[in-house]
């Protein structure tokens, strides 16, 4: 059975937030030279951050590069009196 | 552009109260059929509409002929997308299905080329990719979607760049196997479609298209529509 999008997001963060909380919390036992752990310690919050900013850009750069039909709407428009005057020939009553 | 005798294709068109647009979706529909000189037919599945779009769906049947152009009533409760297309397959005699909205039909040559050039079981028109766009949406309309499409993105890694297109092309047995699986309703449905194909191993292209929405009438984007969206979007994320 296959797992589901949010049982991988699941994983995923129970994965590196143990990663994350051994290193940078350091239980005794396992500790590594305090610089690296100041500077462990607040990445998930660079993470968050950073993914923040990634999102805003990509949105914005979609939102400005989203195309505008304009020929296509101009001959939908021409196929629909086309249409209109073709079907009225043939019978249809609109 | 020859056509290679073996394929023909179903097109579902589930409507209500779409007198007004019917007749041109057809027109539109035939002429691109005949163009592309490949064997179609068209069901119209018209759920009890208040309107007369039975009665004017009938009239086009007289006048394409009863092969080309195939009537059926269906009346539900709440009209959903699902019902129909369930109802329409039916009568299908195509070995490829067109699922489209009653107000759009652009392209639909396009999709068949596209999926004789890579044999996809399913092809999808995508707003978001090549010369695909959208026609007289302001600002706001197309954050929301650009919006709602990253975030489906990022949850759900559909491999396809546009869920909510009202566009498709599918083999039939493919279409077959994805409704009995699928179980959303409205349009969520048709993002649960193309998420269980890829789980499933289907082939998916895509065509850009032209979304010029609604050609009678207005399309409603509200605070509604964008909840029930983020309710179905985590919905399939938590179940798929």
């Amino acid at each position: 059975v296959a797992m589901t999008k949010l049982g991988q997001w699941l994983c995923g963060v129970a994965l590196l937030g143990s990663a994350w909380a051994a290193l940078a919390l350091a239980p005794p036992g396992l500790r590594l030279p305090a610089p690296y752990r100041q500077a462990l310690l607040p990445l998930p919050v660079y993470l968050l951050v950073a993914f923040g900013c990634y999102s805003l850009a990509t949105v914005g750069y979609r939102l400005a590069t989203f195309n505008d039909c304009e020929e296509a709407a101009a001959e939908l428009q021409e196929h629909i009196s086309a249409a209109r005057e073709d079907l009225r020939r043939r019978g249809l009553r609109f | 552009m020859a056509a290679d005798s073996g394929d023909k294709f179903s097109v579902l068109l589930p409507t209500y109260n779409e007198r007004e647009n019917l007749p041109l979706v057809v027109w539109l529909l035939v002429r691109t059929f005949r163009q592309s000189g490949n064997n179609f037919e068209i069901i119209i599945i018209d759920d009890g509409s208040p309107d007369g779009t039975q009665e004017i769906a009938e009239q086009l049947e007289k006048i394409y002929g009863s092969d080309k152009i195939i009537v059926r009533e269906i009346i539900s409760i709440l009209f959903s997308s699902g019902t129909a297309y369930i109802h329409g397959m039916k009568h299908a005699t195509g070995n490829f299905i067109v699922i489209m909205d009653a107000d759009l039909s652009h392209h639909v040559s396009l999709y068949s080329i596209k999926q004789k050039e890579g044999n996809f079981d399913i092809v999808s028109g995508t707003r978001y990719k090549g010369n695909g766009g959208v026609y007289g949406w302001d600002l706001k309309r197309k954050l929301i979607s650009r919006g709602a499409n990253f975030i489906t993105q990022v949850l759900l890694r559909p491999g396809a760049s546009d869920l909510t297109g009202s566009f498709r092309l599918y083999r039939k047995e493919v279409l077959q196997k994805l409704m009995e699986k699928c179980v959303s309703k409205g349009y969520v449905f048709q993002m649960e479609m193309i998420v269980r194909a890829r789980q499933l191993g289907y082939t998916i292209g895509e065509v850009p298209i032209s979304f010029v929405d609604r050609v009678y009438g207005e399309s409603k984007l509200g605070g509604n529509e964008i909840v029930s969206f983020l309710k179905g979007l985590l919905t399939l994320f938590a179940t798929t």
